[in-house]
């Protein structure tokens, strides 16, 4: 009885009053506070793109400690909260969880296009950083483009660019015919576009084109299919497990026309054994790059993990790094100030390549050099990892990044939108 | 698309159907006995992937075909003394959780041991390369793996139909209390037979390792389509399975012989739906009593 009597009107109207004016003033309290800067790590740890996001997750640990151990960020330890982002529906969900109750500075990762579309959806709403380290549909960086993603992973377009450089140069372009197989997803159809585009352009024509499922295994109806018309070069725009399986059952059928392509990554290379792994791909990084930087990170990887990083790792490894030299820059987690800070062109980034790189301000893409790597025959290579060389940064020394990603497919990009 | 290139998707398919056999009869082997749903079976198909990496340095390729599957068989068996024996004449939901739950401490063990990278196995170059069937052109390769599932299925075919622990496997199947009336306990036999159709997915899962990427998740996709081929089999029999199977692959053949190999896996699960719809207990199931 005392309870309530004491309870009334004027005293609720008192304390909510106060409750709600002490919500109000908390966001500038908060920002004062010396707390945990929270990183939120979304990218599939399951699926076809699964053994990719592992190496994600690894690099992130491996970022983070490194960060922590050398005292944070302006003395603000860095903490990781890590999710399987499992589908673009799921991704969704997880990421308005991450900024709702995790209050995260930033999300970080993907490697699926779809999910970073719906991601990137996800963060406009809520105002919050998202670094794409592994989505490389150019559609992100055009039509969807959204103000607050960015991107550390290459564009489709940069891929397209250097590894058409090669097969031109081989003379495998003009007047030759492509069998092209294509990831039935998001990045395969970006992919698909841009390679049509790049044959159109440079006199080649297409003998065939398969989609292939993003769970598929078996790939013998498609040596059939490949055999049947006797390409000039079997042409892949597959992602994740996919590459593996080609490899593998390209190898077991003994085929033996050129193989190229667009999309990469080395850990699928690496899976596929030196028996089977052959032609030149293009790569955003590799354990090869001879810089001070790029062995530095691979030793630590390799110290900690047993085994060397691949590119899904350095792209997170990156992206965590990027980010904490922004907030050192803007002292503080604020994403309009973090935004504009990416967007001037005389933030620089140490790449662990030759080259510094920086945002693209009209479509967030980091531009930085690449490389493309090459297959060694199997009686060449020293262990299982290094069954490949790599080539020398691309484009060329006196060349601006900006040729890589000319003419992207996938849209203009249009942030007011 | 030619004629010729239609046939050969055709008969690829058929072929296929040959090692979706190989990873359905085992589990629908286990369901019929002690009306398990195992679905672990994905798992043990991937430790024989693991198996084969880390016993071929040692035994070579051909002597891990062999030592492999017995290896998984025997975890089966204990796996089957330890757990499943308990849940033979409970609620099947409870043995479904279960087995989910196996599966994912042995996926996660598999990380945990040799990491979450997808590993390379090479197969020997003796069964690398292609032959030639008149103009169809086919992997050396699936040749030997097809003539290994042959010779397995042929094996559990005799085993089940002309020996003595086969009459009593199949009349444990139809009425396990019968048996136990006549004073033939079933225990022992369904320690085998588990262990019998988990070294299958073993085998299964060492052949398809130099074919496939070797990663701990490698199992899900197989007990997808493993579960898919007994559904529409139907349950207790062994003919069903075997129907189905071929079925599959021809389905998922023809699929990509009309050109829409988008559709491929797809159509596998519209043919589940079909079969489930005009007739619910599969091609070839039988009226068991206890799930009745």
């Amino acid at each position: 009885m005392t309870l309530r009597s004491s309870f009334d009107r004027r005293g609720f109207l008192r304390t909510t009053g106060a409750a709600a004016l002490g919500t109000l003033a908390a966001p500038s309290i908060l920002r004062a506070q010396d707390g945990p800067i929270i990183l939120g790590h979304l990218t599939p740890h399951t699926g076809f793109l699964g053994p990719l996001g592992e190496y994600a997750v690894m690099a992130a640990e491996l970022a983070t400690e490194e960060i922590n151990a050398a005292g944070g960020i302006d003395g603000r330890q860095l903490q990781l909260i890590k999710e399987d982002s499992v589908n673009p529906q799921t991704a969704s969900t997880k990421a308005e969880r991450m900024i709702g109750r995790d209050k995260v500075a930033a999300i970080i990762g993907e490697i699926s296009s779809a999910s970073a579309l719906t991601i990137a959806q996800t963060v406009e709403r809520g105002k919050t950083l998202f670094l794409n380290t592994g989505a490389n549909s150019d559609a992100l960086r055009g039509a969807d483009c959204k103000r607050h993603m960015f991107h550390v992973e290459t564009q489709n377009a940069m891929y397209v660019n250097a590894e058409g450089q090669h097969l031109l140069q081989s003379g495998l372009v003009e007047g030759k015919k492509w069998y092209v197989l294509t990831a039935d997803y998001a990045f395969g159809h970006d992919l698909l576009a841009g390679a049509r585009a790049f044959l159109e352009r440079n006199g080649g024509s297409i003998a065939g084109e398969d989609l292939v499922p993003t769970d598929a295994t078996d790939f013998s109806s498609f040596m059939l299919k490949i055999r049947a018309a006797e390409p000039d070069l079997v042409a892949l725009n597959l992602a994740g497990t996919q590459i593996t399986s080609f490899f593998k059952q390209y190898g077991e059928f003994g085929l033996d026309f050129p193989v190229g392509g667009f999309g990469f990554d080395t850990a699928m290379a690496w899976a596929a054994g030196v028996q089977n792994f052959r032609g030149t791909w293009p790569c955003v990084w590799n354990h090869q790059i001879d810089t001070e930087r790029s062995q530095a990170f691979t030793k630590a990887f390799t110290d900690k993990f047993g085994m060397p990083p691949e590119n899904q790792a350095w792209g997170d490894y990156m992206a965590i790094q990027i980010l904490a030299q922004a907030i050192r820059e803007t002292k503080g987690t604020d994403a309009a100030a973090i935004i504009e800070y990416f967007e001037d062109p005389e933030a620089k980034f140490d790449m662990m390549k030759t080259r510094e790189g920086y945002f693209n301000p009209e479509n967030h893409q980091l531009l930085q050099e690449i490389y493309a790597i090459t297959a060694v025959p199997a009686s060449e290579a020293e262990n299982e990892w290094d069954i490949f060389t790599t080539s020398e940064p691309l484009p060329a020394p006196d060349q601006p990044l900006e040729t890589l990603i000319a003419d992207a497919v996938g849209g203009s990009c249009s942030f007011s939108a | 698309m030619s004629l010729f290139l239609f046939l050969s998707q055709l008969l690829n398919g058929l072929l296929d159907g040959f090692y979706y056999l190989l990873i359905a009869i085992g589990l629908s082997l286990i369901f019929s006995l002690g009306g398990i749903v195992n679905l672990a079976h994905g798992a043990f198909f991937a430790i024989g992937a693991y198996l084969a990496i880390a016993l071929t340095p040692y035994t070579g390729f051909f002597g891990a075909v062999i030592l492999v599957p017995l290896i998984v068989a025997g975890l089966g068996m204990i796996v089957e003394r330890l757990l499943f024996t308990r849940f033979y004449r409970a609620d099947p939901l409870y043995s479904l959780l279960l087995t989910f739950g196996l599966a994912m401490i042995i996926e996660q063990a598999l990380r945990w041991s040799f990491g979450a990278a997808p590993l390379a196995y090479n197969m020997p170059e003796l069964l690398r390369g292609q032959v030639f069937i008149g103009d169809f052109i086919y992997s050396r390769y699936r040749i030997f793996l097809i003539t290994v599932a042959v010779l397995a299925v042929a094996a559990l075919w005799l085993l089940l139909n002309r020996t003595a622990f086969g009459r009593i496997v199949r009349a444990g199947i139809q009425n396990p209390d019968i048996l136990g009336a006549m004073g033939i306990s079933l225990r022992p036999y369904l320690s085998v037979v588990a262990g019998i159709g988990i070294g299958l997915a073993g085998l299964a899962g060492m052949l398809m390792a130099p074919i496939v990427p070797v990663h701990p998740a490698m199992g899900t996709e197989v007990l997808t389509a493993a579960f898919v081929v007994v559904v529409i089999g139907g349950l207790g029999s062994f003919w069903g399975v075997v129907l189905a199977a071929i079925l599959v692959g021809v389905v998922k053949g023809f699929v990509i012989g009309i050109d829409l190999p988008s559709w491929s896996l797809a159509a596998i699960y519209l043919l589940m739906f079909l079969v489930l719809l005009l007739r619910p207990r599969g091609l070839m199931g039988e009226r068991i009593l206890r799930f009745e």
